[in-house]
């Protein structure tokens, strides 16, 4: 079976470099029928990428602990799910899944153009296919995942397998990674288009509309793996913080940023013909961020609390990345005067600057998470001596950095293109700016002092009350034209322009987030040791330990204390957090119990049990915390409608803009 | 003015102040990572810097004294006894053997007070040949890359 699945992947591998020669042979010596080959065996590799895949989960399901694999990260007793997220759960795994969602990707890339882009699609195929042959080199020869132990030379028999790290045993960790990366492989596509579309000198913006979707799908897959993540942190690793600015988790956010920067500019490239070569900049960096990322969590260059060992394959990233970048960098420069822009900026208070305002910013606040992250390697390079920089300083760059973005998001979609008049911006802004101000005076007087958060909270007002004008605006027309009601007015309004009213959700989600993120302003905790019987507050709870149980099963030992949570004298609800003893691999963990509210959440943590039999909690009290996740799923929301298409076809009626060629100004259809 | 002008000094505004709240930030959070025994050789130089250290958790040295959690680290020979005295809870990794790094300062009395520790059990991760597979039943010699 195993001698299968690495065959699989050797011939996936000879067929990737094959694709990628009869792609360019076939494009250059114009002969069709080389192109249609290698589009095929872009389906031949995916076919095989997905056998081997499946053999490897079959043998996870399984239990053949013969495989190094297999032994090293399931074991027996781990319930089914997570035996089969232990596919992306160790490094060849996680490779092997990297190689089969982008075969998956590839594939369905080529299907869906198969009639289309001729001119543009061998470039296309290339791209993806060198990407992939990469990504087949390392699993084929580097980080085989179809290594066998060596039984009878040295191991009798493999009775069971090490099993995945239980802090990794928790359902959103099984889909954080796939969502992760089904966001970092996927910008591998807009990228190969924005390259071939380069390469090509396409005429107008083909490629942009041709991946909008991809994009927006990809970013909504980024944002949910990020979320995931940071939900995962919060319920799991018992301190409550949902972001830490590990190295890994920059790794995940750096991309993102990029892609939102890159969502935002290319709405200048098709509205204005502005900003090419600064999208395909931030394509292309999006891209080579999303290797970078991976290279990051897999090759242990900057240690970090996700536990992933150096390895071997750290140089053959840095080798790829180079070459890539290179090349890229290369193609920008040559074609300059393809990317000409074909307007100017006319006004520093106009929806062109802002968007160049938004992207100036993303652009800083990931140059400054990127710097931060390589601190310690440009300190050592540079001085010798290795430094790091912690989470006070990311944010103090970013928390700036996010409310000025908090503030554009609320200006940017109101403000005219090209220049505004003053009377205009009363019109838009005086209400929300009353609205906002009037929030920050009212918490001022109740007695709130923390100046990001007043800042933040008005803000949040602000641009709240522009998106419900918008809706409120617009709702009203349709309600007065056709007699509908305000609310099916509204539904009426999203539906005949998708994209704007669903940015506008997209936009209410970050905001309703950024009501979560600013609540941290508020946290309160506390570690007691408290004997059963015993009261203790917090906040405004009380809480009464009364019981200590204990237990076993299959795969840990477990301890939990019974917690009763009284307010104003009544009890309100049992909280138990536990602790268990995983047995293979022997790892305590602590299973947080929260108590989960819109104002604020209740966070217990079991830490330990002193030898007098007292409990030792950790107890905390997280303000506003859930909008983050209330936040996310409304982003989501309003990225799928985002996706729908609208009612009527719009017709972008692009500025005539005069002294350039006809060919780039006629309005696309 | 000339709106590109206009639009430049705006720039160089904003990435002036993110320049300059970098700075700030870089300075105060800077961590230095040292080894143990560098550590030793820089005496009280040592006192002034925000420190981290990384070794392995000592067998049974892990001593719980109400909040604080003290434990003797080693690496190289070297041994270095820790006190940790933070508010958030010492991560589920962290136990005898593991590799831990911890943050914090020297105290005058040579032990390290550490306000964050970070740990993780090396040896369950990822594959390391030889050390791996030591609970599974070996025979005669480790399982060495070579020999699978």
């Amino acid at each position: 079976m195993e001698n299968i699945g690495a065959l699989s992947l050797l011939l996936a591998f000879c067929f990737s470099i094959y694709s990628v020669a009869a792609s360019l042979v076939g494009k250059w010596k114009r002969k069709p029928f080389l192109v249609l080959s290698a589009e095929r065996a872009v389906y031949a590799i995916w076919a095989l990428v997905s056998v081997a895949s499946g053999i490897l989960v079959y043998a996870l399901l399984t239990g053949d602990f013969r495989l190094a694999y297999v032994a090293a990260h399931s074991n027996k007793a781990m319930p089914n799910v997570y035996k089969f997220s232990a596919w992306w759960g160790g490094q060849e795994g996680s490779l092997l899944f990297w190689s089969f969602l982008l075969a998956s990707y590839a594939a369905i890339v080529v299907w869906t153009n198969r009639k289309k882009f001729r001119d543009m699609m061998p470039y296309v195929v290339s791209v993806l296919m060198v990407t992939q042959a990469f990504f087949l080199m390392l699993i084929t020869f580097i980080v085989p995942p179809f290594q066998v132990l060596a039984v009878g030379k040295g191991i009798t028999d493999v009775g069971d397998g090490n099993g995945l790290n239980p802090l990794l045993q928790y359902w959103t960790m099984a889909i954080h990674p796939p969502m992760l990366y089904l966001g970092y492989v996927g910008f591998v596509v807009p990228f190969a288009f924005a390259f071939a579309s380069l390469v090509t000198r396409q005429p107008g913006e083909a490629w942009i509309h041709e991946t909008r979707r991809w994009t927006i799908i990809t970013w909504a897959f980024q944002s949910s793996g990020i979320l995931l993540g940071a939900g995962w942190a919060y319920a799991v690793l018992g301190w409550g913080g949902y972001w830490g600015w590990d190295p890994v988790e920059n790794a995940s956010l750096l991309p993102w940023i990029t892609a939102t920067a890159f969502l935002h500019s290319v709405m200048m490239q098709e509205k204005k013909g502005m900003m090419k070569v600064w999208n395909m900049v931030l394509i292309s960096s999006t891209f080579f961020l999303c290797i970078f990322g991976t290279f990051l969590t897999r090759s242990g260059v900057l240690s970090s609390v996700h536990a992933f060992a150096t390895s071997p394959i750290g140089n053959y990233f840095v080798a790829f990345l180079a070459a890539g970048i290179a090349l890229t960098v290369y193609l920008i420069l040559d074609r300059l005067d393809y990317l000409k822009s074909e307007a100017h900026l006319e006004s520093v208070v106009s929806r062109e600057s802002a968007f160049l305002f938004n992207n100036l910013i993303l652009l800083a606040s990931c140059f400054a998470v990127l710097w931060g992250t390589m601190f310690p390697l440009i300190s050592e390079a540079v001085t010798g001596e290795k430094i790091s920089v912690d989470a006070p300083f990311f944010n103090r760059v970013n928390v700036p950095i996010g409310l000025f973005l908090l503030f554009l998001t609320g200006v940017g979609p109101l403000i005219a293109w090209r220049r505004s008049s003053v009377e205009s911006l009363k019109r838009a802004f005086l209400a929300p700016s009353i609205a906002g101000l009037a929030l920050i005076v009212l918490l001022a007087v109740l007695g709130v002092r923390h100046p990001y958060a007043l800042i933040s909270f008005g803000l949040c007002l602000f641009v709240t009350v522009t998106v419900a004008m918008e809706f409120w605006k617009g709702a009203r027309q349709i309600a007065a034209k056709s007699g509908q009601n305000l609310a099916a007015a509204m539904v009426e309004l999203t539906h005949r322009n998708t994209r704007r009213y669903g940015g506008y959700l997209v936009h209410m989600g970050i905001v309703l987030m950024f009501i979560g993120f600013t609540g941290a302003a508020f946290n309160k905790d506390a570690t007691l040791e408290v004997a059963p019987g015993q009261m203790f507050r917090l906040g405004a709870y009380e809480m009464k330990v009364t019981d200590l149980i204990k237990g076993q099963n299959d795969n840990y030992q477990w301890a939990y204390s019974h917690v009763e949570i009284f307010q104003n004298g009544s009890q309100i609800g049992v909280l138990k957090p536990e602790r268990r003893m995983y047995l293979s691999p022997p790892q305590p963990t602590s299973e947080v119990a929260i108590r989960r509210r819109l104002n604020e959440d209740l966070y217990l943590n079991f830490a330990n049990v002193t030898e007098d039999g007292k409990v030792v909690l950790q107890a905390y009290i997280f303000p506003l915390v859930s909008w983050i996740w209330i936040g996310y799923w409304v982003l989501l929301i309003g990225t799928l409608i985002c996706l729908a298409p609208s009612k009527q076809k719009l017709s972008y009626a692009r500025t005539q803009v005069v002294g350039i060629t006809k060919k780039h100004a006629t309005v696309e259809s | 003015m000339n709106t590109y002008v206009k639009f430049g000094i705006l720039t160089v505004a904003i990435l002036g102040t993110l320049g300059w709240l970098a700075a700030g930030g870089i300075s105060e959070t800077k961590t230095y990572y040292k080894t143990l025994a560098e550590l030793e050789q820089l005496g009280d130089q040592a006192r002034d810097k925000r420190l981290r250290v990384g070794g392995d958790v000592e067998q049974g040295s892990i001593e719980r004294n109400g909040k604080d959690v003290s434990f003797m680290l080693t690496a190289e020979g070297k041994r270095l006894k820790v006190v940790y005295t933070g508010t958030d809870p010492l991560p589920d990794t962290f136990r005898d053997g593991a590799q831990a790094l911890a943050d914090g300062r020297l105290g005058p009395d040579g032990v390290f007070q550490a306000s964050r520790i970070q740990a993780k059990c090396a040896s369950k991760y990822e594959a390391k040949p030889g050390g791996k597979y030591d609970k599974l039943p070996v025979q005669e010699k480790p399982a060495d890359k070579a020999a699978l």
